[in-house]
């Protein structure tokens, strides 16, 4: 679906425009609830689910989707499946499991400021790598992610699969409890007392024992951005790129050098003049009203150098934001706002890089031809994707930030 | 899904770590039906340059593994995104076993849905056999599931571990969703003790 406009008739690709049609004969045929392209709640799933108050503590959720695991962020075990087990699921109501592993990622300290919960997990998947989390559950803890809101644990869980995660976690706390007050879906009255008394029990205790853990500082955070072909090349923006000849071992040299010629980057370069010519901001990972706040502070009085787009993950969020002025403060300073959705997270909707292009981009994937064939994704905070429109190349936003 | 046999096939090696399934199939396919035929599509910005030529350097394009229905793949393999896609491209190019130290964890359960077993042996053992397979290429593998036991062309066994159930499934090539209709009491009886418990939803 375009996020150019609404209209089913322009998907003009007859097999796809059926894709839709299908969706809405048969949710209408079996009774399912359908937030379709006409409602203003449409969206990004995983940006839907939560706002709605849909996902909830202790829920098992799961959807055809590897991102499913940001609804952990309020406490729920969320996973990714594939067609047949969803068809699975809606046949028969439950699905065969075997038992994950637990991993305890604890991050601690206070976030400097232009650190945002983007650098804090592409972070965490720089330190324990893109399978670091395989066959395991991750549960993030520590006082960092106790610190951030919904939204920024949202980020956070999102990109668990990328560390190799099916699902990640953030316990329930007042923070979570606060956010799902009056949501639409979320219990109330008595059944919300009922609900809470539940959900206070669910945290981890204590003394809980863990299969793997891992530790950050947050003070060691710094802006980061990718500068390879799978999210745990990642660095701090002050870094240079950096040099296969320094790899352990002949087959991560490869994959290293093959990374860096994908991405067209010689090693030694300082990461902070890498050109761009592009800039997205939306995506699954971070298309929320806060994630639109900080980025529209940064764009605020300044211009674009290189086409940009903002995407909101959904209706109500482009809703908000445009009720806040958001949308205006793009708007001048020269980037496209668009109707929500998945855009230029993926290469499979219209919205492309071209072969060759480089594009900062606030999406959870920077895997070979994900935005387009041929085209080279570095994945960043949105601030960080503002101030890359702004100068034309990846840029330290701490130097933009403002009193 | 048809049942898993005893196989003894070419087996072609691919060391890439964190190969993920954006590389097995691109986003830019996943428009099709499942019976459009995936096969072709396999790889395909590894497998064919810009003009849709064959590169001739990538292993499945090599005469040697024209015949491969084994992979044998480093670290990682089919990470990223759940589509299932991925495993319909493998399958439908012939591929029936893939062979690696870790997988990604959606795409290893989507190899048991389509009748395709994915192998996790100690990353010594795979990158072994890749050494073997790429110093003389179009060399067999055997794998044998009832056994649980890959055997390389030196006649040394791997065994493998692999859950109870899903051998089962994968030896009867059983239906899933018939067997676990089968078990329709207890899921309703779990989803009303449920219900009971978290009134509020
Ligand atoms: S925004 Fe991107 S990663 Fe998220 S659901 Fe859409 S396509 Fe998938």
């Amino acid at each position: 679906v375009s996020t150019l406009g609404r209209e089913l008739a322009a998907i003009n690709e007859p097999s796809r425009r059926s894709m839709v049609e299908d969706l809405e004969a048969h949710t209408r045929a079996s009774g399912v609830t359908l937030f379709g392209l006409q409602d203003r709640r449409q969206g990004i799933v995983h940006v839907v689910g939560p706002e709605q108050g849909l996902s909830q503590p202790g829920m098992i959720i799961v959807c055809g989707d590897s991102h499913t695991a940001t609804h952990g962020a309020v406490g729920a075990l969320a996973f990714g499946i594939g067609a047949s087990e969803v068809a699975h699921v809606l046949a028969t109501q439950a699905l065969w499991q075997s038992k994950a592993k637990n991993m305890r990622v604890s991050v601690d300290g206070v976030l400097a400021p232009g650190v945002h919960a983007k650098d804090v997990i592409l972070a965490i998947i720089a330190k324990i790598g893109a399978g670091g989390g395989s066959g395991h559950v991750i549960e993030y803890a520590g006082s960092t992610i106790r610190s951030l809101s919904i939204e920024g644990r949202l980020t956070v869980c999102n990109m668990s699969i990328e560390a190799g995660a099916r699902a990640g976690m953030v316990a329930p706390d007042d923070t979570t409890y606060q956010y799902l007050t009056g949501r639409p879906y979320a219990p109330k009255g008595a059944d919300w007392d009922k609900a809470l008394a539940a959900w206070r029990t669910l945290p981890s205790q204590d003394d809980a024992q863990f299969d793997r853990e891992a530790h950050l500082d947050a003070a060691e955070i710094t802006p980061m951005v990718t500068w390879g072909t799978s999210p745990a090349a990642a660095a701090p923006i002050t870094d240079l790129v950096p040099d296969p000849a320094a790899a352990s071992d002949a087959n991560s040299r490869q994959a290293m050098q093959a990374a860096l010629d994908y991405m067209g980057l010689r090693p030694g370069s300082p990461l902070s003049e890498i050109a761009v010519n592009r800039v997205f901001i939306g995506s699954c990972t971070n298309s929320r009203i806060e994630d639109l706040r900080a980025a529209a502070k940064i764009a605020d009085g300044r211009h674009a150098v290189v086409p940009a787009m903002v995407v909101p993950g959904s209706g109500l969020v482009k809703a908000q934001a445009e009720a806040e002025g958001l949308d205006r403060i793009f708007r001048r300073a020269g980037f496209e706002w668009r109707e929500p959705g998945c855009s230029m997270c993926v290469g499979m909707n219209g919205d492309l890089v071209a072969p060759g292009d480089r594009c900062a981009s606030t999406s959870n994937r920077n895997f070979v031809g994900r935005q387009g064939k041929g085209a080279r994704t570095h994945l960043v905070s949105p601030t960080m994707a503002v101030a890359a429109a702004v100068t034309g190349k990846l840029t330290d936003v701490r130097q933009l930030m403002r009193p | 899904m048809e049942p898993f046999k005893p196989l003894a096939a070419v087996a072609a090696p691919l060391p890439l770590p964190n190969v993920d399934t954006d590389q097995i199939i691109p986003a830019r396919f996943l428009w099709r039906k499942r019976p459009d035929g995936w096969g072709h599509l396999l790889f395909h910005d590894l497998r064919f340059d810009d003009k849709g030529a064959p590169k001739p350097l990538f292993v499945l394009n090599r005469p040697e593994y024209s015949a491969a229905r084994i992979l044998v793949a480093e670290r990682n393999f089919g990470c990223g995104s759940s589509r299932e896609h991925a495993v319909w491209a493998l399958h439908d190019y012939g591929i029936r076993c893939v062979v690696a130290p870790s997988f990604g964890d959606i795409f290893f359960n989507n190899c048991m849905q389509n009748g395709l077993l994915p192998v996790q042996l100690p990353a010594q053992s795979v990158a072994g056999l890749i050494e073997a397979l790429q110093q003389a290429p179009g060399l067999q593998l055997g794998v044998d599931l009832e056994q649980q036991c890959v055997s390389g062309p030196d006649g040394v066994t791997h065994a493998f571990a692999i859950d109870p159930f899903r051998k089962e499934c994968l030896l009867a090539g059983a239906d899933e969703v018939a067997f676990t209709l089968g078990l329709a009491a207890k899921i309703e009886a779990f989803e009303q003790s449920y219900e009971r418990e978290l009134s509020w939803l």
